[in-house]
């Protein structure tokens, strides 16, 4: 009865052991990944206009996504912006506006459609966002979950504070499509009479009617939740991510490590110190920080010397991350990119064919980097003002958290040495600053050469080097 | 003699880094001020369950946290137990007693988080009324703790009668263990204190306090004002963990190759014997009869080759992989004495916070398997095919074993380990599957090797122009400031603290 034990072969890209049949890799590749369920979820967010319903749904797409969660929002209001070309006022919304009630639900529907599509194609999380504040709407939600197979976890944001409110207000429905052609005040008044509209109908997540549900409600702000029948470990996650985060406005200052003694040789990876001009770039960032006079600054590095040396020459206090360290380049730790053509030319194609998920011999991905770094980023959530001092790949994961770039752009991420990024979150989104210090330093950056084939010639290979020593 | 001096400079270097070093772990460093957990909640809702359960997941992350537990300190005073009658409201000669015992009991929490470098204490009383919490808090206030409260709320009878005879039962309170008699006096007991118990309110008297409110086990939870990253981690730890029954087994790989060549790391495969293992290991995972099971591997070779004898799917983690040797990787314990004398020493010394060169340390382990053991925590039945340092690491948190005693725990070959939690601990039972295997344990060596080694080192690192950051009480504990070394050329030798910790 005992079949023999299948034969384990090494995927040459990301160096997983998978069984294999007559040579050729089995189709499933047990490989640990954050959804473990093959059941898809809904996230369905509750709560009247101007709670930052859409920020967190944004925000948690683009964590989970990051993280590997193939993830998708749904904005109703979008939908209902394509049905009802011109927005003209708050009566829309009126609850006995019988036809703005039709388009709504049809817009809701026709929603929930590209959700089927979307889960039915690859997608693992859809976040549908809209008011659904009335448990009608929320059964009609779950009847569809339910007709599909896909778990639905709700997100509801209470908050009274008519401070926050009227912030939500300015900072995003001003700017919304709906008011273009507004005035501030008369924006404001209609935004306000919207909100009413929905009021007498709203039925919160109630502790016993709702008792069943899977839920997190956010109370003012994020100072108070209540959690109910977290279901797997991806809610699990969700509950853990929104709890963390926080809408205090701060900067996150991303900036690499001074120029080093490899980085001028042109060699990766290593543990080198600083170079001369590496040396005045930490004294230059000293500076800069201080011009800058940020409230509380804390400074984080990687413990490797070139981060160590450059955050000592500011002068502040900062801590060490080992999970900051730059990717591991396994066997091709400390060679230059010619001496990796010249004795892994396999590995060095297959690194341009997927570099996100290329995987040095005995050493790291970029998606490897990412698992890494996600406690990083949940801590950078957590905190204010934040400089990070880090590496090109390191930097680059980062990055793409913050600027929502996929996987296939971040591994291209243009990150220079003597450069800082300055990123502030604005609205939806982040706004980037770059700031370079002048002071000149070797480029870094190897674009993706046009011929990724194995078989190319190592001239074609090496086209895209930068220049070094 | 300049060989003196440097030797004082030593040894004050390495007693100030050790003191650093041992506030240092990764997490620990996150906290500042040190935190008081305050539990509260009727008898039997699970305050004493989760208070050792987050303590001993807490000390393994490296946060120093001992648990406070009231009930001791009243059996202490009130030698012998009589009836629930102790416990009535309006009986004041008790209620004195029991005011002193919890006045002690902060006394000996003010010396653990001031004079003996504990992070967190973990105050496990009742704490049900206003009152005792206020002076709870004054206390707080007076040493600049922070306070965060963890209550349990349960009204499904079952749970209730569950813990009771799960628990209380054996409990020191009722030495005669008649069932029925505890079962009715302790519920007694219970209703005592129901008559004042005032709950955390959220919406009024408590709003401004932070606290987690546990409902029904777990199934809803009321989270009020997080302060810091760990009361973040402890509320996410709390609405992880579940009571449900389950078994979770640790093994290694089968023997490999390397193994039998005495070759630590690498990425080798099975020996013979190793693969009669991984047969056995099916074999003795169908005699137990689960009804599901999760598998888990890490992404080398011998633990994959392993599970795939197991005929069932499997989930490959990279995290589970064996620690990183560095330099020292796939050579035999004799070539890393030949080539890397004073590293091999420096192990021996503190086996836990030793880093290899260009690779990892235990510590470093214990950070990246968290992930782990928290979705260990949500998870039900599972089998976890690992490796000798991995299992130490994993078998350290649930058997509640010191950072000291961790790297020297026995994880031998072809042995499986069967957890199953029970009471307040884990029951442990050790199955050999009768296949002959290599020994890879290496002992603690009986004395501490290569003193003048140390001092020569130490004094090279004093005179090092890299420095560290100042690490005081005052400030923010810092970040592991273990230092790595540049392996070959040594223009620059650092200081692996490991030597510094002697």
């Amino acid at each position: 009865m005992a079949t023999p034990p299948r034969e384990l072969t090494q995927n040459p890209l990301k160096k997983i052991w998978m069984p294999c049949k007559n040579g050729l890799p089995e189709k499933h590749i047990s490989q640990r990944k954050v959804c473990m369920t093959n059941c898809p979820t809904l996230i369905v967010t509750v709560g009247l206009p101007a709670r930052g319903k859409t920020y967190i749904s944004k925000k948690l797409t683009r964590y989970l996504n990051w993280i590997g969660v193939p993830t998708k929002e749904f904005n109703v209001g979008q939908y209902r912006r394509e049905c009802v070309k011109i927005y003209k006022s708050f009566e829309f919304f009126r609850p006995d506006n019988e036809e703005g009630l039709k388009i709504r639900k049809h817009c809701a529907a026709s929603a929930l459609n590209d959700v089927r599509t979307y889960l039915s194609e690859g997608g693992q999380v859809a976040v549908f966002d809209a008011t659904n504040t009335t448990r009608e709407r929320r059964d009609t939600i779950m009847k569809f979950a339910d007709l599909n197979g896909y778990k639905v976890f709700f997100v509801e944001s209470v908050c009274d504070d008519p401070e926050v409110i009227a912030s939500n207000i300015v900072q995003v429905k001003l700017g919304s499509p709906d008011y273009t052609d507004r005035n501030t005040d008369e924006a404001v008044e209609d935004f306000m009479k919207r909100i009413k509209c929905y009021e007498n109908s709203y039925e919160t997540l109630d502790e016993i009617k709702d008792r069943d549900l899977s839920y997190i409600k956010i109370m003012e702000v994020g100072s108070r939740y209540l959690v109910n029948r977290v279901l797997d470990h991806i809610q699990s996650r969700i509950v853990y991510y929104l709890m963390n985060i926080h809408i205090a406005p701060r900067s996150i200052y991303l900036c690499r490590h001074g120029e080093s003694e490899l980085n001028i040789k042109g060699r990766i990876g290593g543990d080198s110190g600083l170079s001369a001009r590496g040396k005045l770039f930490a004294k230059f960032l000293g500076k800069f920080i201080q011009e800058q006079n940020i409230k509380d600054l804390k400074v984080w590095t990687s413990q490797m010397k070139r981060t160590i040396q450059t955050a000592e020459a500011l002068g502040v206090p900062y801590e060490q991350w080992k999970a900051l360290n730059e990717i591991d380049a396994g066997v091709c730790e400390e060679m230059m990119y010619e001496e990796i053509q010249d004795h892994y030319p396999l590995e060095f194609a297959l690194r341009d064919q997927d570099k996100y998920r290329y995987r040095y011999p005995k050493g790291e991905s970029y998606e490897d980097l990412v698992q890494r770094l996600e406690p990083v980023i949940m801590e950078l959530e957590r905190q204010e003002n934040v400089l990070v001092i880090c590496h090109q790949a390191v930097m680059r994961c980062l990055l793409a958290y913050f600027l929502d770039k996929t996987a296939e752009e971040l591994p291209y991420l243009k990150c220079p040495l003597h450069t800082v990024l300055k990123l502030t979150p604005v609205a939806y989104g982040c706004k980037v600053e770059s700031i370079s210090l002048n002071v000149e330093a070797v480029n870094t950056h190897r674009d993706r050469p046009e011929n990724v084939d194995v078989s190319r010639p190592p001239d074609e290979a090496l086209l895209t080097v930068p220049a070094h020593q | 003699m300049a060989t003196d001096s440097w030797q004082e400079a030593g040894k004050t270097r390495k007693s100030h880094l050790r003191s650093c070093e041992k506030k240092s772990s990764w997490a620990s460093y996150m906290t500042n001020s040190p935190t008081v957990i305050v539990m509260t909640g009727l008898p039997a809702r699970g305050k004493t369950y989760m208070s050792k359960k987050l303590t001993r997941y807490l000390n393994w992350i490296g946060v120093p946290t001992k648990v406070f537990n009231l009930g001791a300190y009243r059996r202490e005073a009130v030698k012998m137990y009589k009836s629930y009658d102790f416990f009535r409201h309006d009986n004041k000669e008790a209620m004195e007693i029991r005011k002193q015992c919890a006045l002690v009991a902060l006394e000996d929490v003010q010396a653990y988080l001031t004079e003996e470098g504990g992070q967190i204490a973990v105050f496990d009383a009742t704490n049900t009324t206003r009152e005792r919490r206020d002076l709870i808090l004054s206390f707080a206030k007076e040493n600049s703790y922070k306070v965060f409260f963890v209550e349990s709320v349960c009204d499904d009878p079952d749970v209730i009668a569950a813990n009771i005879l799960e628990v209380k039962v054996s409990s020191p309170d009722y030495p005669e263990r008649h069932r029925e008699r505890v079962m009715d006096d302790f519920l007694k007991r219970i209703a005592c204190y129901e008559v004042t118990y005032q709950p955390l309110d959220p919406d009024h008297d408590d709003k401004d306090l932070s606290f987690i409110k546990v409902i029904n086990v777990g199934r809803r939870f009321l989270v009020n004002r997080v302060q810091d990253y760990i009361q973040s981690r402890i509320v996410y730890y709390l609405m992880n963990i579940h009571v449900h029954p389950r078994t979770i087994y640790l093994c290694r790989h089968g023997e490999s190759q390397h193994n039998v060549l005495g070759k630590i790391g690498g990425d080798s495969e099975l020996s013979a014997r190793g693969k009669q293992f991984a047969h056995a290991l099916r074999e003795f995972i169908k005699q137990q009869k689960l009804a599901d099971l999760k598998v888990w591997t890490s992404q080398l070779r011998r633990t994959i080759q392993t599970a795939e004898e197991l005929g069932s799917p499997y989930e490959q983690w990279k995290i589970l992989n064996e620690i990183d040797a560095g330099v020292c990787e796939e050579m035999t314990y004799e070539m890393i004495q030949d080539s890397y004398p004073e590293e091999f020493a420096l192990r021996d010394q503190d086996k836990y916070h030793y880093r290899y060169p260009g690779g990892e340390s235990y510590q470093d382990m214990v950070q990246r398997l968290e992930p782990v053991i928290m979705e260990l925590e949500r998870q039900g039945n599972v089998l976890v095919i690992s490796h000798q340092a991995v299992m130490r690491c994993l078998l350290a948190y649930f058997l509640d074993k010191s950072a000291d005693e961790l790297p020297y725990l026995k994880c031998p070959l072809h042995t499986v380990l069967k957890l199953t939690p029970v009471a307040y601990g884990c029951k442990v039972e050790t199955f050999y599957l009768n296949i002959e295997a290599v020994n890879t344990h290496r002992d603690r060596p009986p004395h501490r090797l290569g003193n003048a080694c140390i001092t020569r080192r130490s004094a090279a690192a004093v005179k090092k122009p890299w420095k560290l950051p100042p690490c005081s009480r005052e400030e923010p504990r810092r970040g592991r400031t273990l230092a790595q070394r540049t392996n070959t050329q040594g223009d620059v030798c650092w200081m692996n603290f490991v030597c510094a910790c002697v």
